[in-house]
């Protein structure tokens, strides 16, 4: 199953843990399958997050397919100047 | 307000306007004359973005009443070229990418072109003492430099 | 220099041809946000707050209204109301509505028939104000009673028990920290401040707004990014976005703080006040100053801990980032990519975005990681100089390499780290030998680069010519590398191309020219829609010859059979196939709507030399080198161009410019003559070195490049000082009284 990494910020809003399994094909799925598990951590999903998706960084992107064994890092949503 | 006539040379062409005895020339040069080549960046004297020549001198424009124009001869970037010509700085900026932006680039040329007429063959010093009062944000002045030294040098084996 | 040997054969990428726009800018035809006028326009002028911060009691127009040619005077009464979240900030920042939160924040607005008058207007506005309490200090503004900005403007990731100014928190880290200093030989621990910046464009904000009484509206402004002006500006006026039609002007400098809006939303509500009539706002110079959006200014504890062989073991952080009165501080960026240049297993970042009474923050070039960066990178330096390890030796020890897990999380994907640390090491300017007060500094710097809603589109004319349409504004000649990714697909010359940037009503919606994405995202736009242009082309080819579609290929600029067994045709040139659209199939034209990703990161390595009056504190740059991965550079002039500029407003930021604020909150610095930015005799020649390590994310390898170069001069220049010194300096800007200050207090210590 695919893993979401947290940032520290985020882990005491889902018992305390750096690494949730979830399921789902896509981006959208995958943060709605957290969500689920972790409601806590809904105000910061919807507050905004980029995903980076084995290391490539997908700002917002919500169709992206993410892969079986796919490692997916949550990071603040990002602006460029 | 009663507004003041001025009678002023620009770019060789007489112009005419009327305008208050607060605005400053670059405010009549943009607003009453129409050369919209000069540009604000300040209006403090601290930019060079208005650079004009008034009888053959640099200054800023945004430094100068627009009712002391009266009977002098200005000098904008519009009256730099000789028609389709473009006056070798003018090339040499195109060329050396001298302008990322661009809204320097007016005054740059005006205040170059008044330095070259002084001294053809300034050392690279000369022209970035000459150049400190104008202020470029975009291209840390290295391609500004180097386009200016190398119009000057094709313009004295040109004449 | 492509690593992998497979360098591809480029005609046009890499050259460095005439820009399109070059002729208007030179001759002073190019028309940039103050040189529009309509007819029968308004003029706007802007009141604004005197105090820091300040209740707004009441307003009284009524002398300003009696003046003759006097049309309109808006305050927040004339905005939306019910607006929440950024859309809020936004407008609470550009009109104040019950306080005003800083100095220079606008209060109310007046049009009337001429500049003059209309700032004669304003100045007859009479509003009573009641003083509060203000702090524009980013700890000062975090400490127990501490005047509160804006009661509940906190989120959900504030811990409890932190001061109401405090409004996001970030916390992110791995491995084990104490583990991690305890394996360390040496460790060192610092504190650093930088101050806030500005941007510095030189041309100030500026548009002409055109709002009628049914709601429908156009707008022609310098900026940035002119979806996003649209959108907020028909949120502050509560209307829809297709009512409004924005059209960008040329820009004269935006390095991100062009990406929001001040004024247009006021020219907008004027105009509609004013019955509809053209408004033209532009700002002056102090209004820039005061009331648009510097950097961030920082307060940071950076402890790292390193082996005796320059191995780095820990690493952590803690910044505090004052953006302020909204919340918006780039905390996230500095914490994720203050150790992003290293390979560090244990390691923790806490960030506070933290309000004051200063004016709203605004994106500035890699928004958040110079502050971060100066931190680190000072103390890295540190860390080599007390182990005599050389400073791009113990970068290129723990610099990260593709395959890498990064400080931030993710895993690292191929980047030129290294390659910049070589090639800075191979250039002579590290060998120039240095004398006395001199000194040499090195720092790396990093910009993880951006993609972005992008829509471009790409039509073929009945000549062959080619016009390319996109909307990212040309800031830095992009119209140039657009003109030649375009050239390049389709194999035919740069001059047969044509690149305009569209209105807002013209294309799907575009992100700004930001987080330097625009050769990247616009660029990878245009080749796409370029391919399909020459696809649609092949099969006009194979009807004409009556062959399969597949058995055409597109080389030079030419449909020809793919093969002998396709048959025997004279090529077709694009010339020909577009002479004869009409009756083929009609227009030939390729689109491009998507946000793509695989961006790929730059890194940039910077060396330069200083020299310190020790009789002044006054710093010279002898010697500067930029050395960048730009992935490929498309126009190589102006990827140089870049490398120059970020280096050289980051030189400023090191040495000159800051926010300074005089104990009754008011900005005391808001003019060029006291804002100083660097001019030409303050600076040697900026040298460049190009580094291309392709990103696999772009047709032809194209990593932004915008960014990265302001990262790394602030170290750069501190390690500088500190060489020729001896002295470890830790708060920015490094100007002459403070080095002075510095240097004696060493000599008596
Ligand atoms: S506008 Fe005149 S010097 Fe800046
Ligand atoms: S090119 Fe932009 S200010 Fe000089």
């Amino acid at each position: 199953m695919p893993e979401i990494h947290l940032w520290s910020g985020l882990r005491s809003l889902a018992d305390g843990k750096e690494v949730v399994e979830v399921e789902g094909k896509t981006v959208r799925q995958v943060l709605d399958d957290l969500v689920a598990k972790h409601p806590a951590l809904a105000p910061a999903i919807a507050a905004g997050v980029s995903v980076a998706v084995d290391g490539e960084i997908l700002p917002s992107n919500k169709a992206e397919p993410v892969d079986e064994d796919s490692e997916i890092f949550l990071l603040n949503k990002l602006r460029g100047g | 307000m009663s507004k003041i006539h001025v009678t002023t040379t620009v770019n060789g062409d007489e112009v005419e306007y009327l305008c208050d005895p607060r605005e400053t020339l670059l405010d009549c040069l943009r607003d009453r004359v129409g050369m919209m080549g000069v540009k604000e960046g300040c209006g403090t004297g601290d930019c060079g973005a208005c650079s004009v020549t008034v009888d053959g001198r640099l200054v800023c424009s945004c430094l100068m009443l627009g009712a002391e124009a009266e009977g002098k001869e200005i000098g904008t970037i519009e009256g730099m070229a000789d028609g389709d010509q473009l006056h070798p700085l003018q090339q040499k900026f195109i060329e050396h990418a001298a302008l990322q932006c661009g809204i320097c680039t007016p005054g740059i040329l005006v205040a170059a072109e008044a330095l070259l007429k002084k001294n053809p063959d300034p050392t690279e010093t000369e022209l970035r003492y000459w150049l400190a009062g104008n202020l470029c944000r975009c291209t840390g002045y290295d391609k500004i430099i180097r386009a200016v030294m190398d119009a000057a040098a094709d313009m004295r084996e040109a004449s | 220099m492509a690593l992998d040997g497979s360098k591809p054969q480029f005609k046009l990428l890499g050259t460095r041809p005439n820009r399109p726009d070059g002729l208007d800018k030179v001759t002073g035809r190019a028309r940039y946000g103050a040189d529009l006028n309509a007819p029968g326009q308004l003029h706007g002028a802007i009141l604004r707050s005197p105090h820091a911060h300040a209740r707004i009691v009441s307003i009284d127009a009524s002398k300003a209204l009696a003046l003759k040619g006097v049309k309109a005077v808006v305050t927040r009464a004339d905005f939306a109301t019910g607006l929440t979240g950024d859309d809020w900030n936004m407008q609470e920042n550009c009109m104040a509505g019950e306080k005003a939160l800083y100095d220079g924040h606008a209060v109310a607005a007046v049009a009337a028939t001429t500049p003059l008058l209309a700032k004669d207007a304003a100045k007859l506005i009479e509003v009573e104000y009641e003083i509060l309490p203000h702090v524009t200090d980013v700890d000062e503004a975090m400490k127990e009673g501490a005047p509160v900005i804006r009661d509940g403007a906190a989120d959900y990731s504030v811990p409890d028990g932190l001061h109401p100014n405090v409004v996001r928190y970030y916390e992110n880290g791995k491995g084990d920290l104490e583990a991690g200093f305890a394996e360390a030989d040496l460790i060192v621990e610092r504190s650093f401040k930088t101050e806030a910046a500005h941007q510095g464009y030189i041309e100030p904000h500026a548009c002409l707004a055109q709002l009628g009484t049914d709601g429908q509206g156009e707008l022609w402004c310098c900026t940035q990014g002119h979806w996003f002006v649209r959108q907020m500006c028909t949120a502050a006026l509560g209307i829809e976005t297709s009512q409004l039609k924005v059209t960008p002007s040329e820009i004269g400098g935006g390095f991100g703080g062009k990406t929001t809006v001040f004024i247009d939303p006021v020219a907008l509500a004027l105009s509609r006040k004013a019955g509809g009539t053209p408004v033209k706002l532009v700002m002056s110079r102090s209004e820039v100053l005061r009331a648009t959006g510097p950097t961030a200014s920082a307060s940071m504890d950076i402890k790292m801990g390193m082996t005796k062989d320059g191995r780095i073991t820990a690493a952590s952080g803690v910044f505090r980032m004052q953006g302020g009165a909204f919340p918006g501080a780039p905390v996230d960026v500095t914490t994720d990519l203050a150790f992003a240049n290293y390979r560090i297993e244990n390691v923790h970042h806490v960030g506070y975005d933290v309000m004051t009474n200063r004016p709203k923050q605004a994106a500035y070039r890699a928004p958040g990681a110079p502050m971060a960066a100066f931190a680190c990178e000072s103390v890295v330096d540190e860390m080599a100089t007390k182990l005599g390890i050389d400073p791009l030796d113990i970068r290129l020890k723990n610099g990260v390499v593709e395959g890498d897990r990064s400080t931030y999380g993710p895993k690292v994907k191929k980047v030129g780290l290294i390659e910049t640390l070589e090639a800075a090491k191979a250039h002579p300017n590290y060998a120039a030998p240095l004398g006395p007060n001199q000194g040499r500094g090195v720092a790396s710097g990093y910009w993880m680069n951006w993609g972005g809603d992008t829509s471009a589109s790409v039509a073929i004319g009945e000549d062959g010519a080619v016009a390319v349409t996109v909307g990212t504004p040309d800031i830095g000649g992009s119209r140039a590398s657009m003109a030649l990714m375009a050239a390049e697909t389709f194999g035919i010359p740069y001059e047969n191309v044509r690149v305009h940037i569209a209105d807002t009503a013209s294309l799907g919606i575009n992100e700004p020219t930001h987080g330097s994405r625009a050769t990247f995202a616009s660029g990878l736009a245009v080749i796409q829609s370029a391919k399909e242009c020459i696809q649609k082309m092949c099969v006009r080819a194979a009807e004409k010859w009556d062959i399969d579609p597949d058995a055409v290929t597109w080389e030079d600029g030419f449909a020809k059979p793919s093969g002998p067994n396709a048959g025997d045709f004279e090529p077709l040139s694009i010339a020909e196939i577009a002479g004869e659209m009409s009756d083929t199939g009609g227009p030939i034209a390729g689109h491009f709507e998507a946000n793509p990703g695989k961006f790929g990161g730059s890194f940039g390595t910077h060396v330069v030399d200083v020299e310190v009056d020790p009789e002044t504190g006054r710093t010279t740059i002898l010697r500067y080198l930029v050395v960048q991965d730009a992935g490929k550079a498309i126009h190589p002039s102006y990827v140089e161009g870049q490398f120059q500029g970020g280096a050289v407003q980051g030189i400023g930021w090191a040495l000159n410019e800051e926010y300074v604020y005089g104990p009754d909150g008011r900005l005391q610095n808001p003019i060029f003559l006291d804002y100083r930015v660097p001019v030409a005799s303050d600076l040697p020649m900026i040298d460049t070195v190009i580094v291309e390590v392709p990103n696999p994310g772009h047709p032809y390898g194209v990593r932004g490049v915008g960014e990265t170069g302001i990262t790394p001069p602030l170290p750069a220049i501190a390690n500088a000082v500190a060489a020729a010194t001896g002295v470890r300096f830790t708060e920015l800007p490094l100007s002459p009284p403070k080095v002075l200050a510095g240097i004696k207090a060493a000599k008596h210590a």
